[in-house]
């Protein structure tokens, strides 16, 4: 989908501009005359210093000067920048401070609705779309961790034999098929009304509690994590 | 701090296992490990590929003392698997984080000992979402009231040897102790130079991929809060100093954290190497960073504005 028709499709009415390195920002109406800030990365762009210093200073504006507000944060991104220059002037600083930009948001009532639809990956996907309090995709949604070629390169198994390993497990293979059993994409938004489903989704609880590990569990897509994460907790107070 | 750098004579942080790691950062016969080895709860993926898995899913947990403080505490282990994210890994630490988070009578610190290449490709879908949990648990203890140290100096670094992050997580902890030997980025030299050809990062340029991501120019720029000798017994000195002063994670922090790095881009954004950057900084001898020895670096570091923060 192009970022003009998600805008129509999410919203009544919109306000929004792309400014330097494929940074989305601006406000909109949802819901019954509610406004939201808009914000994200778009234009199939990678997140490199100088975009993710931006992005994070839309963030702030917004818990400085519209308490409350809800955030929905489109992504059509890339992976990371993948410079010299960007790792030289420590670009997991950058990224970092993003993240944190968009957990302080939902820590202090704005809640943080991804809307992934397009490509996103590595780097660029942890701190624009993982980070967020829900992440919802529509079709085009493309999350990646590595694509298969690559990954056959580093794991010194043939392509053919990925792709039959693939149909068996959701963990490795990219595409929203795999990311939404093992709980990452909260939902996938194939049809209705998107903008009913985004006004709810942004009328949802701030900073909400992290549930993905029990979601992949209910979704059998990731069948340990959350057992094991509880079960550390229980030794500790055990031992305490 | 001058104090931690008289000359140690104990175990190499870069060479040491990440149990001798624990074993002796810790207080002698302190340490509880939770879903130790003995449980078996190994990677559920690992054998799709015929690779072998580890008892303990290469990271220990558990808690213990250091010099009488309690703490809690993880261990990366670089030589399984390059020390990455799996599903069990990475629940792993989340559960200690969720532990610290929500009990107020846990131990009121968390070390990290990063040694991580950062995905482990063949969970990548769950490992990189563990890192994103390990991300959101580690903010959620800060806010808490929970300080969250990272120790950087192992073998595997801290960063994406599939050019994925783990070097956010570093990123988003309360401090950061790092040596020399610790590596930090975001991509991989190997994975830049795959991606975007050796013109933009040769990563057979040792030199050059050290002075790039390496330990020195993180703690100089700002990267890291704290610089310690390639020994365990360094690291924990220099941690305990550390616990003093530590930031709060809410909006006055990102606030500061938000100007350092508009400063940085604004300062050293046209540079093209980290001596240039050192030059523009007022370093005396710009280029002889990497040669000087590790005390008389940190006198430098310990004098330049830039890394001295509390905007993290």
């Amino acid at each position: 989908m192009m970022l003009d028709d998600l805008l129509n499709a999410l919203f009544p009415s919109h306000d929004t501009q792309v400014e330097a390195e494929g940074i989305l920002c601006g406000t909109a109406q949802y819901g019954q005359d509610k406004t939201a800030a808009v914000v994200g990365l778009v234009n199939r762009t990678p997140l490199g210093v100088d975009g993710a210093l931006s992005l994070a200073g839309h963030v702030l504006e917004v818990i400085r000067h519209s308490p409350g507000r809800p955030i929905a944060v489109l992504i059509d991104a890339q992976s990371q920048r993948m410079r010299r220059r960007d790792e030289m002037l420590g670009l997991n600083e950058y990224l970092a401070h993003l993240t944190k930009c968009f957990v302080l948001a939902g820590q202090r009532g704005h809640r943080t609705v991804g809307v992934l639809f397009g490509r996103a990956a590595a780097g660029a996907f942890i701190a624009t779309g993982l980070v967020q309090d829900m992440l919802a995709a529509v079709p085009g949604g493309d999350p990646v961790v590595m694509d298969l070629p690559s990954m056959a390169r580093v794991t010194k198994l043939p392509q053919d034999r990925l792709e039959a390993l693939s149909k068996d497990t959701p963990v490795f293979e990219p595409g929203l098929d795999h990311a939404t059993p093992i709980g990452a994409v909260a939902e996938i938004w194939n049809d209705g009304d998107l903008a009913e489903k985004l006004a709810m989704a942004l009328d949802g609880q701030p900073g909400a509690p992290d549930r993905r590990d029990e979601i992949g569990a209910e979704r059998k897509g990731r069948l340990k994590a959350a057992a094991i994460a509880k079960r550390v907790a229980q030794e500790a107070t055990a031992h305490a | 701090m001058n104090n931690a750098f008289t000359k140690y004579r104990t175990w190499s942080w870069y060479e040491a296992t990440a149990r001798e790691r624990v074993a002796n950062l810790l207080d002698r016969g302190s340490f509880t490990e939770f879903i130790g080895p003995e449980k078996r709860e190994i990677s559920p993926h690992l054998a799709l590929f015929d690779l072998p898995e580890a008892f303990d899913d290469g990271i220990i947990v558990g808690r213990g003392t250091v010099r009488g403080r309690d703490v809690l505490l993880a261990a990366q282990e670089g030589r399984f698997m390059g020390g990455t994210f799996g599903e069990v890994h990475g629940a792993k630490l989340v559960g200690l984080l969720r532990y610290a988070r929500d009990y107020q009578d846990a131990p009121r610190v968390v070390v990290l000992l990063l040694d991580t290449g950062g995905v482990r490709l063949q969970e990548a879908n769950v490992g990189e979402l563990a890192v994103s949990e390990v991300i959101r648990a580690v903010l959620e203890a800060r806010m808490a009231g929970v300080t969250v140290i990272a120790m950087v100096g192992g073998r595997a670094g801290c960063f994406g040897g599939g050019g994925i992050v783990v070097g956010i997580v570093a990123g988003c902890c309360s401090r950061i102790v790092i040596s020399e030997q610790g590596r930090t980025s975001v991509s991989g030299p190997e994975v830049i130079e795959t991606n975007m050809g050796v013109e933009e990062f040769d990563s057979r340029d040792r030199p050059l991929v050290w002075r790039t991501t390496g330990g020195k120019t993180r703690r100089l720029l700002g990267g890291a809060d704290a610089y310690a000798e390639d020994s365990i017994d360094s690291f924990r000195d220099v941690a305990i100093s550390l616990l003093d002063r530590i930031p709060a994670f809410d909006l006055d922090t990102m606030e500061k954290e938000h100007a350092r790095l508009t400063q940085r881009l604004e300062k050293f954004g046209q540079c093209h190497d980290t001596p240039e950057i050192w030059k523009a900084m007022g370093i005396a001898e710009p280029d002889r960073i990497a040669d000087l020895s590790d005390e008389d670096f940190n006198q430098i570091a310990q004098a330049q504005k830039e890394a001295n923060h509390d905007a993290r």
